[in-house]
């Protein structure tokens, strides 16, 4: 009763008497609160800057004129505003092409993985089984291993391929899948596509995290496996999933290494940005007809277009997917 | 009663399986793409390949791969020293830098949501090729270095180093701190994901500890030692890893390029074998000895 009266009446008092009566503390609290806030917007913003500002430097340098790159005057805003380079870039990658070929294979590269780390996970997270802690142990080492170090045995292995020695045994040779996209679909659906070891990793870990009373109550009604994980269990592992997709797409987008080691031959964005500056020169010579060296500036201009180009789609992806993409890592609360 | 043990048994067997069924995809996919590529590279590695006419001939030369890895190849020992000692230095400033981001983007303030997803951006600007070619290309950096050499003296990090130097503070460790200042924007690049898990460590804590704490008269910085530190350290671990491990293979790794080099230019299989095994197993010793004595401090909660 007491309580709410003082209350009250420390509510009428205006701010230097509150700050008299409690000696001084008030102040130094309002002071300490207001320096924090403005140290962090001073961090914050500094940091914010570091990471857009090659973003916005690219945009204006895209639509500068080659004139413009050596002029000492021009710094952000271009005078000769264009966007021929966005053109040539888009010649110079095969955009439209490119653009095709990598959403195809993302989006069905990204699902497959998806589709078989959720299965996997959720058979490590939910069953024992014996030699358990070895198989997990072995996605760890998959993690661990670096793709390069079986890269060249890979290279082999799908240079002559053979299922168990069948092929020899019928036709007398071996098959080159070389080329194809075959061998990392193949891969894709054994979970050794890239970075699935971390995908079965997270979504064991979001399993666990669920509370096993429906599951059992579905296996009490008579629900069988498979039909409880996927009537039951999926539909509560929505977020997850979502941003496991997600993160698959986007690294399958920009990812060079797979790309270049399988898929060689289709024309993807993310080998079409690696080559740009090569494809600038020779595209050049075409034209003159004679070798001329490109300038620095240009075939960095050429290339900051491209970088552009290519990240654009995935930076609305991200504007729309922000949300499952942040909120749902969250909500795994990632524990070893 | 014995009966319905068996039934037990027989629930736990079906159990079992379909456990194995689950699973199987990753078992066959790692006995087909992982164990048998990894133990040819192995034997490969001790070998050398011959890619003559289409067919592979491997005739086995002992350690001569591994012998012309480190003592004939003129750069591999130079740029696996160079790269295990950036990882390190590297992998140390992109904890500390997350772990620092993740407790500021943990507070409360205006904006907070745009700022977490201009944080969140680099998991998409740092994957792929993109890192290749913001870091590595040769002109950019050439020109970066003009631009260095026509402003010298007005870096402000340049200042203070000289300031330190004439000061006569230990160089070789300021060097390096001053070397990661100057690439803070690799750092910043590279620690998404690791700002996304240290967060979302730092919201499973309760606020009633900290309720308490503050009751008792601690000071924010005591309850972030005593507290969230504790709390999260299993995080440390996790994110350890995937750094180390992300780092070592990023595509303008010099190691990697140079492997790579090696095998898809020169066509030398045995001797890219050879390198890469040196480098995982080194990479792995690394991530084994460093996890077991960040283990031994981490704390678990429950």
């Amino acid at each position: 009763m007491t309580n709410t009266e003082n209350n009250t009446r420390y509510d009428k008092l205006g701010f230097w008497e509150r700050n008299k009566l409690s000696g001084g503390y008030l102040l130094q609290k309002k002071i300490s609160e207001r320096a924090v806030s403005i140290i962090r917007f001073i961090l914050l913003f500094g940091m914010c800057f570091m990471i857009l500002q090659p973003i916005l430097n690219k945009i204006s340098v895209s639509f500068m004129t080659e004139k413009d790159l050596y002029n000492p005057i021009v710094i952000s805003i271009p005078e000769h505003f264009t966007t021929g380079n966005y053109r040539l870039a888009a010649e110079l990658m095969n955009y439209r092409q490119a653009v095709i070929n990598s959403l195809l294979i993302s989006l069905t590269i990204a699902a497959l993985q998806i589709a078989v780390c959720t299965l996997v996970g959720y058979g490590f997270a939910r069953f024992e089984f014996p030699f358990k802690k070895f198989w997990f142990a072995m996605v760890i080492l998959v993690i661990l291993i670096p793709p390069q170090t079986i890269a060249s045995s890979l290279h082999l292995h799908f240079r002559f391929f053979d299922i168990l020695g069948l092929c020899q045994l019928i036709t007398g040779n071996t098959i080159n899948l070389r080329g194809s996209k075959l061998p990392y679909y193949l891969m894709s659906a054994g979970c050794m596509g890239l970075k699935n070891g971390l995908y079965i990793y997270m979504i064991r870990q979001y399993f666990r995290n669920i509370p096993g009373d429906l599951e059992e109550a579905a296996y009490v009604d008579g629900c069988g496996m498979l039909k409880t994980f996927v009537r039951i269990m999926l539909p509560q592992a929505k977020p997850i999933i979502t941003s496991c997709f997600l993160f698959a797409f986007v690294w399958q987008w920009t990812d060079g290494f797979y790309s270049k080691m399988f898929l060689g031959n289709t024309k993807l964005v993310s080998t079409g940005l690696a080559r740009i500056v090569d494809s600038l020169g020779a595209y050049i010579q075409r034209i003159n007809g004679v070798k001329t060296t490109i300038s620095v500036a240009y075939s960095n201009c050429i290339l900051a277009t491209g970088t552009l180009m290519i990240i654009v789609p995935l930076i609305i992806l991200y504007l729309f997917a922000q949300r499952s993409f942040v909120e749902s890592i969250s909500s795994t609360g990632i524990k070893m | 009663m014995s009966k319905q043990k068996n039934k037990l048994a027989g629930l736990q067997k079906r159990k079992a399986i379909s456990g194995y069924l689950f699973i199987s995809p990753f078992i066959i996919g790692f006995l087909a793409f992982m164990v048998k590529p990894l133990f040819e590279s192995c034997y490969m590695s001790f070998c050398n390949v011959n890619l003559a006419a289409g067919t592979v001939t491997k005739t086995f030369n002992g350690l001569t791969n591994y012998v012309f890895a480190f003592r004939v190849d003129p750069e591999f020992n130079r740029l696996l020293w160079e790269e295990l000692s950036r990882m390190m230095v590297y992998s140390l400033a992109i904890i500390v830098f997350s772990f620092f981001v993740a407790l500021i983007l943990n507070q409360k303030f205006k904006g907070r949501a745009l700022v977490r997803a201009i944080f969140f951006l680099p998991v998409i600007l740092s994957s792929g090729v993109i890192v290749g070619l913001e870091s590595n290309n040769e002109l950019m950096s050439s020109l970066a270095q003009t631009i260095e050499q026509s402003t010298s003296g007005i870096s402000i990090t340049a200042a203070m180093e000289t300031i330190l130097r004439t000061a006569g503070v230990g160089v070789r460790a300021y060097e390096k701190v001053f070397e990661v200042i100057n690439n803070i924007y690799d750092v910043a690049l590279s620690s998404g994901i690791q700002i996304i898990i240290f967060l979302s460590g730092l919201q499973t804590i309760s606020s009633s500890m900290y309720e308490a704490a503050d009751i008792e008269g601690c000071t924010k910085w005591e309850s972030l030692w005593k507290i969230t530190f504790p709390m999260i350290s299993s995080l440390f671990l996790v994110n350890w890893i995937y750094t180390v491990v992300d780092f070592c293979m990023r595509s303008d790794n010099g190691v990697i390029e140079k492997i790579q080099k090696v095998m898809i230019d020169q066509q030398q299989y045995g001797n890219a074998s050879a390198m890469s095994w040196v480098y995982f197993l080194l990479v792995l010793a690394f991530v084994g000895i460093t996890s077991f004595f960040i283990s031994k401090r981490v704390y678990y909660y429950d």
